[in-house]
């Protein structure tokens, strides 16, 4: 920002930078980064819907601690794309009164760590009020929200806190790893009658890929298949997942060919693509990031094991998560906490040697 | 789905609340006092009679071992919820507390409703998946009881921004007790609310006891009503076991908040006869205390004033505590012989239906 600051006048501003998808054909795909595809899907709900808002720390005029929402505020003012305190359960809390007062709420909570600020909110209140309440109310709002280490912010800005939301009935719980995934999943979210947990690793934010203009959606709770093989099933999750891609290319040099599953929605899991392709290749490696400890991944193997495909199985399931450790800050510790290239590698080679 | 845009009248077996009509007598310009107005005093009579029928049946059934789970039950706290609630209209909103059932019975709520609710019948509010402490009715503006303190103040919060970005002049009254006021959450939702200049009442009913912790040692200023001026918002403490006082205070404020002036903070002193639910001995408070406070029934103090003021004859007070005692029986036996709840959906209800 100028030194000379400018209090939000809640008035649109000319666009500045605009990535909206308009002046291209629908479907017509253009190069964009993560964070610009995220971007883009929440201005064109904000233009499709009046009832959708976006609140948040510094989304304002600042454009996010990411830049993820970068010129929303000049395009749609400053009650839509709406400025906060540092209040994480409030303006959670904010957010599900406004989504069972009709309308579309949008949350940024600026890293996925400060989620632990507005647990209540997210747990007891929006996860339960459609059940809780026999069904008389939804709450259809989006909390987006960075998580992952790779940044050397340490302990209390880089952890994967995925299991936990996956673990309470009644969130939806999406982690994207493309750009065009970013979009789609987001529109789809936002459209979504519940309450959804949507997860962007900060280390996707300036990768870039295709993204097709226009509002078509990527539908949660579907498994997506990346890579075909047939020696092995690796099952991986936000970062993990180009790892996993970039350690199959390695893998194939040595003959050893891997098929890369990305769930995209963690809960509810579509698990079918994943117990079929495990019952083909007769080897599981996980990946993740987070501590292995009750982390999703043993969800995952629990549901190998309880299904037909155990009895297919070459080798022993073999997980490879984060560290059952805080994140530390110095680089070679950051980096030695999480699964890298390498280790898939390693890990998936001794699993093929096995057996 | 639901849309709260558009909100039913009441249902018919609570007589709905109305505006008095002008005739001022230390009350805002242009309303009446609820007891010096005979309609509007025979249906917060009614209203406080129903309530409290209807937690004395249910601490009768609970004794009995004909209920099950928990309840908070608010005799002796009737006046505030039926005075708030006689200053909304039937489009204005309320989140509610575990201590909530009045709060929905002055809102409108369906006693059969509410009571197949508490009796686990599929007939309830939340077809017994919520039980007494998250009953809610959204179709009458009840946003929902809470089972955790101060859970409702942020959602409360929200709905008025909702309403806010709508254009709509509705406003929401915020029931929580003296417990939430020291909950984070109490102070995030009051300071979004004074920035964002919300239409939200926030109405704590200081019944002196967070279960057993005394006001005397939760608080170290002398008025909930005190902490408003941190947050830039007017701040009033009333006697919450006057209809007229309670009324009063809310009626400014909703007219404050209708008109863009954003919240304020009304704080109603009352007592909870009863123990905080099932588990309380009352070791914590004396029975001097206790019998002191039932000396000021809200319900008796605001019959002799009505009859006082002509507005209800003994007859008419008579006539309405017969009815709430009818509607009660009537609404338990209604409950007593509705269905169960089934297991067999329960997997269908946690997420919404998508549609496409």
């Amino acid at each position: 920002m100028t030194a000379q600051l400018e209090r939000p006048t809640g008035q649109p501003r000319a666009p500045q930078n605009s990535q909206q998808s308009q002046g291209f054909e629908p479907g017509e795909l253009r190069d964009l980064t993560y964070a610009e595809a995220v971007r883009e899907a929440i201005g064109e709900a904000m233009a499709a819907d009046d009832r959708v808002f976006i609140l948040g720390e510094d989304i304002g005029q600042y454009g996010g601690a990411f830049g993820v929402t970068g010129d929303l505020f000049h395009r749609f003012g400053g009650e839509r794309v709406r400025d906060t305190p540092i209040s994480e359960l409030g303006i959670v809390g904010a957010a599900v009164g406004a989504a069972l007062a009709g309308m579309r709420p949008i949350v940024e909570i600026q890293f996925s760590d400060f989620t632990c600020q507005a647990m209540d909110q997210i747990v007891n209140q929006a996860a339960k009020i459609h059940f809780m309440l026999g069904g008389q109310a939804n709450v259809p709002m989006v909390l987006r929200t960075p998580l992952g280490s790779g940044t050397g912010a340490a302990g209390q800005h880089s952890q994967s806190l995925e299991a936990w939301f996956a673990h309470v009935p009644g969130l939806k719980v999406v982690m994207p790893t493309t750009p065009a995934e970013a979009k789609g999943l987001l529109l789809a979210s936002i459209d979504d009658p519940n309450p959804v947990i949507f997860l962007e690793h900060k280390l996707l934010y300036r990768e870039r890929g295709p993204v097709p203009a226009g509002a078509e959606r990527v539908s949660l709770g579907v498994t997506q298949v990346k890579r075909q093989g047939q020696d092995l099933t690796i099952v991986a999750t936000g970062v993990m997942v180009s790892r996993s891609l970039a350690a199959a290319e390695t893998l194939a040099a040595q003959g050893i060919q891997a098929t890369v599953i990305d769930p995209c929605t963690l809960s509810p899991l579509d698990d079918a693509p994943i117990l079929e392709s495990v019952s083909q290749t007769g080897r599981a490696l996980l990946v993740q990031e987070a501590p292995g400890n009750v982390g999703f991944m043993a969800e995952i193997a629990a549901r190998i094991a309880e299904s037909p495909a155990l009895y297919r199985l070459l080798a022993r399931i073999r997980r490879l998560s984060g560290l059952d450790a805080p994140m530390p800050y110095a680089p070679a510790l950051e980096t030695a906490s999480v699964p890298q290239v390498d280790g898939i590698v390693t890990a998936a080679t001794a699993l093929v040697e096995e057996s | 789905m639901t849309d709260s845009r558009h909100i039913d009248q009441p249902d018919a077996d609570a007589e709905p609340p109305r505006q008095a009509a002008a005739n001022g007598t230390g009350q805002p310009a242009g309303t009446t006092a609820p007891s010096a107005d005979p309609e509007v005093a025979r249906t917060a009579l009614a209203l406080m009679w129903r309530t409290r029928r209807f937690e004395e049946a249910v601490d009768d059934l609970f004794a009995r071992g004909l209920m099950h789970g928990t309840m908070h039950l608010s005799i002796g706290q009737e006046a505030s919820a039926t005075g708030a609630c006689l200053a909304l209209r039937p489009d204005d909103a309320i989140t509610s507390t575990h201590r909530g059932h009045g709060h929905c019975i002055a809102k409108g709520a369906s006693l059969e409703r509410m009571m197949a609710e508490l009796l686990a019948k599929d007939t309830g509010y939340c077809r017994g998946r919520g039980g007494s402490m998250h009953i809610a009715d959204v179709a009458t503006g009840n946003l929902g009881a809470n089972g955790i303190v101060a859970g409702g103040i942020p959602i409360a919060v929200g709905a008025a921004l909702a309403y806010q970005l709508q254009g709509l002049d509705r406003v929401v009254v915020c029931f929580f007790g003296d417990g939430a006021a020291n909950e984070g959450a109490f102070h995030e939702a009051l300071n979004l609310a004074a920035i964002w200049s919300l239409p939200v009442i926030f109405l704590c009913e200081n019944n002196k006891y967070g279960m057993s912790f005394s006001t005397e040692r939760a608080f170290a200023v002398p008025h909930i009503a005190d902490r408003a001026s941190g947050y830039g918002m007017p701040g009033v403490t009333v006697d919450g076991n006057s209809v007229d006082d309670v009324f009063a205070a809310v009626t400014t404020a909703v007219e404050r908040a209708r008109a863009g002036g954003g919240p304020t903070l009304v704080e109603a002193e009352t007592y909870r006869w009863k123990g905080h639910s099932k588990s309380d001995k009352n070791v914590y408070r004396t029975r001097d205390e206790i019998a002191e406070w039932r000396e000021r029934d809200p319900i008796l103090a605001f019959e002799l004033q009505a009859r006082e003021a002509g507005s209800l004859t003994d007859d008419d007070v008579q006539a309405v505590r017969d009815e709430a005692r009818a509607a009660i029986r009537d609404a338990v036996q209604a409950a007593n012989a509705a269905p169960d709840s089934e297991p067999g959906h329960l997997m269908d209800s946690v997420f919404a239906e998508v549609t496409a």
